[in-house]
């Protein structure tokens, strides 16, 4: 499979997985609460997953680890954010940091 | 973002608002979901790049902010296919991670009234911003309100500067990495997880989880060290359950 239709593959599988995720309780369950396992899992999963993308997105490469300027970027992102700073100061704060260290070493 | 509006959400008293104090809490709900709306926009604007960085085309990332439309699932999904990963594992690392809006439901269910089919189109604009704003209107009868001012203004921007976003990383070739702008995209992911972050659970959690990623990033193909990762929240189960804890708090909100 190609870029696109592994992308396409992808985008309906995630479309309907997550639809009904959001769907469920409004359209069918009511509000009744949750097994206690999901509701755990629904509590804890997301701060694993999104440190694990953190990583690979600034360390991976494929299947190695190569870490470059993203990783400077990252840091300073992390020292706005504990400062407070919004979301559009950090991203801004990771992408110039980042260009300032490629255009130097 | 939102945690502290959620929860420290001033309480009304029971009896009926005036219809002064109800416009005057609208205004405000006005205010916040576009502000929050315009704050995301480098979020989109960064999964619109990754979009292109993984062969995509505009049509792809439009679809993932219109049919998927929650920002950590739509990164999480695209990021694993521009590792090279397989489709399963992409498909996978979002589910878990949308698992929350499994939760969002039942706490939005009593203030989405209505027929099954109005009901079915306000589920799809459950993110963590639209309940936030939903939740943290006052007055109950302002939730439904707020949570669709919330979602639609961010379903909006969020889609516009998507595009922006496909188009530049599509076009843009040297220049991404020339400034940088391939940083926006683990910067999101942080800022993401960053609300979390302040329970001391949370932070252990993805610590333990983002040490299992960069162990198995050269071990596994791409995408198995993010699902793994996942196992990190059987730390926290464990922790939760053990009788001498206190009683976790809610489900935490923060990031698209």
């Amino acid at each position: 499979m190609n870029a696109s239709s592994k992308g396409t593959v992808v985008l309906i599988g995630v479309a309907i997985g997550i639809y009904a995720l959001k769907a469920a309780a409004p359209t069918v369950l009511g509000g009744r609460p949750l097994p206690r396992l999901l509701d755990e899992l629904a509590r804890f999963a997301p701060a694993a997953l999104l440190a694990a993308l953190v990583v690979t997105s600034t360390l991976g490469d494929g299947r190695r680890i190569a870490p470059d300027a993203r990783l400077g970027g990252v840091i300073v992102a992390a020292l706005a954010l504990a400062r407070k700073a919004g979301f559009i100061t950090t991203v801004v704060l990771a992408v110039s940091t980042t260009a300032l260290l490629r255009a130097v070493f | 973002m939102s945690t502290s509006s959620v929860f420290g959400a001033p309480s009304h008293p029971e009896h009926e608002m005036s219809a002064e104090s109800r416009e005057a809490d609208r205004r405000a709900i006005h205010k916040r979901a576009i502000s929050i709306a315009v704050a995301l926009t480098p979020f989109a604007f960064a999964f619109g790049i990754s979009c292109a960085d993984a062969g995509l085309s505009v049509w792809h990332g439009v679809g993932f902010s219109v049919l998927v439309f929650t920002g950590g699932s739509q990164f999480a999904a695209v990021g694993v296919l521009r590792d090279g990963g397989a489709p399963a594992s992409a498909i996978a690392s979002a589910l878990i991670l949308g698992l929350r809006l499994l939760a969002y439901g039942v706490v939005m269910t009593p203030h989405l009234s209505g027929p099954r089919w109005k009901r079915a189109l306000d589920s799809q604009l459950m993110i963590d911003e639209s309940v936030a704003v939903g939740l943290g209107a006052g007055d109950p009868s302002n939730v439904r309100y707020g949570y669709r001012w919330g979602g639609l203004s961010v379903f909006v921007l969020w889609n516009i500067a998507t595009v922006a976003g496909v188009l530049v990383g599509a076009n843009a070739g040297d220049l991404i990495e020339t400034l940088g702008i391939d940083a926006a995209i683990p910067a999101s992911f942080l800022a993401l997880v960053w609300p979390r972050l302040l329970d001391e659970r949370q932070r252990l959690i993805a610590l333990v989880g983002a040490v299992i990623a960069a162990t198995l990033i050269p071990l596994a193909p791409p995408g198995i060290p993010i699902l793994a990762a996942g196992l990190a929240a059987f730390v926290g189960i464990a922790r939760a359950r053990r009788p001498d804890t206190p009683k976790p708090p809610s489900p935490v909100l923060g990031g698209p």
